[in-house]
This record gives C-alpha cells, sequence and structure tokens, in this order.
C-alpha cells in the first residue's frame, strides 16, 4: 500500500489533566470576581475543616457571666469574645465557624442530590422521548409552578421541622433545573453524528447515555451545580429562620439570626453577624459560578 | 473473493410519519421508496442524487440504525428485518459508516485512542494491552502517528479527524462500509488524499463499498457502478462507464451536464433542470420527474415508470436517451 503520510513534524501539543486544567485555569482567572470569589470560597471550607482548630470556644458553650456581650471594639466588650455573645452568653464567632460546617454540608448534600437524580431524569427525559418524556417533564414543570420556598416549606412542614428534612425539601424544589438542562444538553448531543456512530458500533443503551452523551452535557450542569449551592444555602438558612431547618442549639446560619430576632433592637451583632456570613458566602459562591460558565460555556470562548 | 454478494437490498422502503399539527392527519413522507440494490466484496457502489433523494436514509438503513418499513435487506445471507437481536448485533459489526461531518463524528470528550477502541471493548472480550495495539496499529494503518492516541478531537484538521473516522469503522474488520459524503466536508487538496486512502484499504481488506455522494467528480474516481437518485428512488443504475459515457435517464444527463470540467474549450451541452426537487410528502403523479423532465409527455403523469434495462444500464424512464 502506497505510504500516504501527512506532516512529519512531531505533535508534541501537551494532553490530559494538567492541559484542561491550565486551559480552563486561563479562561477563569481572566475574571477578577470568579478569582476572590473562589478563594473566599476555599476559606470558608478550610474554616469549616478546621473548626475544631480556629474557633475559641465551642459552638453551645455557655458563658452566663457574659450575656448578651458586645464585640470587642464597643465598651463592654472584651477579646474573649471578638464578635461578642448571645442571649445565653454564646460566643458568635465560635458558632459562625461551625455554622460554616452546616453551611458547606447543606450545599453539598443538596447539590448532589438533586444532580444525581436530576442527571438521571434528565437522560432518561432526552434519551427515550416519547411518553416517558412528557411524563418526566410535567411533574418537574408542576414541581416548578410553585414558589419554591413555598413549596420546601410545605415538604418541611408535611415531613417534621428537620435539617435532614429541609435539605430534602430543598434539593426536590431544585430538582426541575437540572432534568430540564440534562434534557436539553441530551438532545442537542443526540442529534450529532457521533451518537449514531457509538450506536452503529454496537454501544448498549447504558454505555451509550452515561459515558458518550453525559460527559459531553456536563459543562451547564456544573455551572448550575455551583450556582444552586449558594440557592441551597439561602433556602436552607431561610427555613432554618422560619423554624422549619435546623433546630436550635444547632449554630445553623439561619437559626441564629431566628434566635435572636428579639434582640435586634438591643444587640446588633448577634442579627448582623450571621446576616454578613449569609451573604459573603452566596456572593462568593456566585462569583465563582458566573466566573466557571465563562471558562466552560465554549460559546462564550474565544478561539 | 471479491466479487461476491455481501448485501443485498430488495424494495427497500422507508416511511417517515410526519406530524403536521394537533387537527390535521399525519402525513407519510416517503424518504425511500423501493431500492434494490447490491453490494459486492472489493467493489463500490456509488449512490447519487441531489439533496432529499433518500441518500442518508439509506445509509441510515444499511448500517441498521433504522429498520425499514418494507423490502428486504440481506446481509450475508441474514435478513436483517426479521433477524433476532443477538442476530443483528452480529450483523451490526459486518457494517460501519463514515459520516460526513468530522468535526460531529468524533466524541468530543473520548481521546482518539478509546475512540478506536471502544468497538472492540463493547463487542469483543480482548484484552486492555491487545485492544491498544490494534488502535496503535490502525492509527499507522490510516497514516496517523502513533503520538495521536492521546488527544483529543479538537486538536486535529478535518483531514485527520476523517481518517480517525475511517480507522474506527475498520476496527471491527467489517466487510462493508458506508462512506456517507465521506469527503464533501474537506478540501479539495484533502479530498484526494482521504479518496486514495479510502481506496488502499478497499484493495487491503476487500472492502464493499457504498459511497453516497453528490460530486460527481468524485463518484467518477471511486466508483464501480452507479445507482442515480430522485425522490426516494433509483432512476437510473449502471456501471460507471456506463453511466458517465452514456446517462439514459433525463435526471442522470442533466446531473452529469452539471459537474463542471476543468477544459475551457469543451462544447458543453448544459441542461438546467426548473424549479425545485419536490416535496416527498406529496410526490407528483406518474414518473415523480415529469414536472422538471425536458422530455415529459403525457404518458409520464399518469405512470410511474418500472426500471429496464436499456444499453446496460437499468432505467426507470419512458423516454431515455439512446445512442
Amino acid at each position: 500500500m502506497a505510504e500516504t503520510t501527512i506532516e512529519e513534524i512531531i505533535d508534541d501539543r501537551p494532553t490530559g489533566f494538567k492541559a484542561v486544567l491550565s486551559e480552563f485555569w486561563s479562561y477563569f482567572s481572566e475574571n477578577r470576581g470568579a478569582v476572590i470569589g473562589l478563594f473566599f470560597f476555599i476559606a470558608i471550607v478550610l474554616i469549616a475543616i478546621f473548626a475544631d482548630f480556629i474557633a475559641p470556644h465551642a459552638p453551645n458553650q455557655q458563658y452566663r457571666e457574659a450575656l448578651l456581650q458586645p464585640p470587642f471594639w464597643q465598651t463592654g466588650g472584651e477579646f474573649r469574645f471578638p464578635l461578642g455573645t448571645d442571649a445565653i452568653g454564646r460566643d458568635m464567632l465560635s458558632r459562625l465557624i461551625y455554622g460554616s460546617r452546616y453551611s458547606l454540608f447543606i450545599g453539598c448534600i443538596v447539590v448532589s442530590v438533586s444532580l444525581i437524580v436530576g442527571v438521571i431524569l434528565g437522560l432518561i427525559a432526552g434519551f427515550f422521548r416519547g411518553k416517558t418524556d412528557t411524563f418526566i417533564m410535567r411533574i418537574m414543570d408542576v414541581v416548578l409552578a410553585f414558589p419554591s420556598l413555598l413549596l420546601a416549606l410545605v415538604l418541611v412542614a408535611i415531613l417534621g421541622p428537620s435539617l435532614i428534612n429541609a435539605m430534602i425539601a430543598i434539593a426536590i424544589v431544585q430538582q426541575p433545573h437540572y432534568v430540564r438542562l440534562t434534557r436539553a444538553a441530551v438532545l442537542s448531543e443526540m442529534t450529532k453524528d457521533y451518537v449514531t456512530a457509538a450506536r452503529v458500533i454496537g454501544v448498549k443503551t447504558l454505555r451509550l447515555m452515561f459515558i458518550t452523551i453525559l460527559p459531553n452535557c456536563m459543562a451547564p450542569l456544573i455551572v448550575q451545580a455551583a450556582l444552586s449551592f449558594s440557592t441551597a444555602i439561602l433556602d436552607a438558612a431561610a427555613l432554618g429562620f422560619l423554624g422549619m431547618g435546623a433546630q436550635p442549639p444547632t449554630p445553623e446560619w439561619g437559626t441564629m439570626l431566628a434566635e435572636a430576632r428579639e434582640f435586634i433592637l438591643r444587640a446588633w451583632w448577634v442579627v448582623t453577624f450571621p446576616g454578613i456570613a449569609i451573604l459573603t458566602t452566596v456572593l462568593a459562591i456566585n462569583l465563582m459560578g458566573d466566573g466557571l460558565r465563562d471558562a466552560l460555556d465554549p460559546k462564550l470562548k474565544r478561539s | 473473493m471479491s466479487g461476491e454478494v455481501v448485501l443485498q437490498a430488495v424494495d427497500l422502503k422507508r416511511y417517515y410519519e410526519v406530524d403536521r399539527g394537533t387537527f390535521k392527519k399525519p402525513a407519510t413522507l416517503k424518504a425511500l421508496d423501493g431500492a434494490s440494490f447490491t453490494l459486492k466484496k472489493g467493489k463500490t457502489l456509488a449512490i447519487v442524487g441531489e439533496s432529499g433523494c433518500g441518500k442518508s436514509t439509506m445509509a441510515r438503513l444499511v448500517t441498521m440504525i433504522e429498520t425499514p418499513t418494507s423490502g428486504q435487506l440481506i446481509i450475508g445471507d441474514e435478513d436483517v428485518s426479521h433477524a433476532s437481536r443477538s442476530t443483528r448485533s452480529r450483523l451490526h459489526k459486518k457494517v460501519q459508516i463514515v459520516f460526513q461531518d468530522p468535526y460531529g463524528s468524533l466524541n468530543p470528550r473520548q481521546k482518539i485512542g478509546h475512540s478506536l477502541e471502544e468497538p472492540l471493548l463493547v463487542n469483543t472480550s480482548m484484552k486492555k494491552a491487545e485492544r491498544r495495539e490494534a488502535a496503535l496499529k490502525m492509527i499507522r494503518l490510516v497514516g496517523l502517528r502513533p503520538e495521536h492516541y492521546d488527544r483529543y478531537p479538537h486538536m486535529f484538521s478535518g483531514g485527520q479527524r476523517q481518517r480517525i473516522a475511517v480507522a474506527r469503522a475498520l476496527m471491527l474488520n467489517p466487510e462493508i462500509i458506508v462512506l456517507d459524503e465521506p469527503v464533501s466536508a474537506l478540501d479539495v487538496s484533502i479530498q484526494a488524499q482521504i479518496l486514495n486512502l479510502i481506496a488502499d484499504l478497499q484493495q487491503r481488506f476487500d472492502l464493499a463499498y457504498m459511497f453516497i455522494s453528490h460530486d460527481l467528480s468524485v463518484v467518477k474516481h471511486i466508483a464501480d457502478e452507479v445507482m442515480v437518485m430522485y425522490l426516494g428512488k433509483p432512476v437510473e443504475t449502471g456501471s460507471r462507464e456506463n453511466i458517465f459515457a452514456r446517462p439514459h435517464h433525463p435526471y442522470t444527463r442533466a446531473l452529469l451536464s452539471a459537474t463542471p470540467v476543468a477544459d475551457p474549450f469543451r462544447n458543453k451541452e448544459r441542461i438546467v433542470l426548473r424549479g425545485e426537487l419536490p416535496s416527498p410528502i406529496a410526490p407528483p403523479s406518474g414518473c415523480t420527474f415529469h414536472p422538471r423532465c425536458p422530455s415529459m409527455t403525457e404518458k409520464c403523469t399518469q405512470a410511474s415508470p418500472e426500471l429496464r434495462e436499456i444499453e446496460g444500464c437499468m432505467v426507470a424512464c419512458y423516454h431515455p436517451k439512446t445512442y
């Protein structure tokens, strides 16, 4: 056979994980807000992991001699309690530090549950079309038709108020977004020739769904996961505030806000600091999510 | 053995139901309306026609992505339409396809090596090292380099991608390869390379090709037999020499006259077809070509002509040009 040679230049462009990562970083780092958000988020993760070493006090330790003590820079404050104490003498800073654990825990669990279930349902709907598709999507439309927090409240009211039930409720409420995103991505991938080629090769349905198609649908899902991480934290805080989420004395930020409601005029720090904690965490994650979208969405890519 | 029949299609039809809104009855789209042909070992059957004439539907039927509405498709000596699941999956290995668009036909998240190994992974019980070796061998065979094994598709040019697509089609040692306009998305210079590669591989593995194209100069280069399709039906079938030298059907003649020839002094008769390709949902009565045919008569609007032999070709026309 005639040797058909094409260019003899040896192609040594880097491949593999490292190259992908460096390309990702070059896009991600263009967005300064995203980088700040990322570092802030990493800081929160570290704080949550090392809470035992960082926190000056135990989160539920009550100091009866120091009730509602203001932060250290106000008269009456002391360095022992840098951000003051609450109505029963617990250190605010320690409770906030431990609270980050709950927030991240809620975010992770809610996102992974709704992501996994949503991706599977979306794949099934997009892959099989027809009646299955209609059935799944109409159920998701019903879920979407309710205001999300209201639905979550109803679900928690049925299941009984606890942190786990709140997470389940939030996961259910967030479900439809993943299903819709996955379905839309699957529908557009299904028309591509590589899917047909895989069929001709003899790839079976399950492998086709999860190994051929799914990896090509991941970019929008990752972005959605990052953004709904913050929604989950926010919703959990809202449920906590309404007494339907984590129950006292859990140092969850929303629950802390709820407990401190009656002291809002006398002691500003008991409501302000949990509020700021929620705000900054959610903001950081949202900024990071925006950066992720810029980095992963091929439509926004140059070249 | 060259010339042995590996695939036989008898009166293949494929209709689609087309939804026309809530209150109208669904219409029937006759994408392919009765085509018969055979593929022989080591030979190339070219299928020619304009867009929408059923070429790609034929590819989907032959590769068993879709089942025919009626008609027989016999691969080897087994009828696909009535075959059991296990027979079908066995027959799947015998027929592979190369697509037109090399950018869409490779999974962007799959390394080239994995793309090539996947057919072996899902169909055979070869070990990882054996699969890798087979993939590397195939990479070399289609004129790529071993270091391309770890590359992703986006790092390749269109021609290289098409080589990869050809390599993937060959991994299972198929007998038949459907080439669905394999070069029409490529530069002319690259087209020649890919066509040569395809021709080399045909000789080497004694492959039967079904070459779908609308580019007659490419067909002239590669085909042994040519089938001209119009609106889901073959209108003329014959050997390459016959079709190109003595086209009988007016549609074939129009197609041929539309092919550019790089010879400024050649006096060319140019047949220009009027009108558009009719909708396959509501095809014209009688011979479907009659609204655009220069030699149309009363008879053509009433009955559809059958294929009959005229000077070595099978032609479906009441008024073929004879030589």
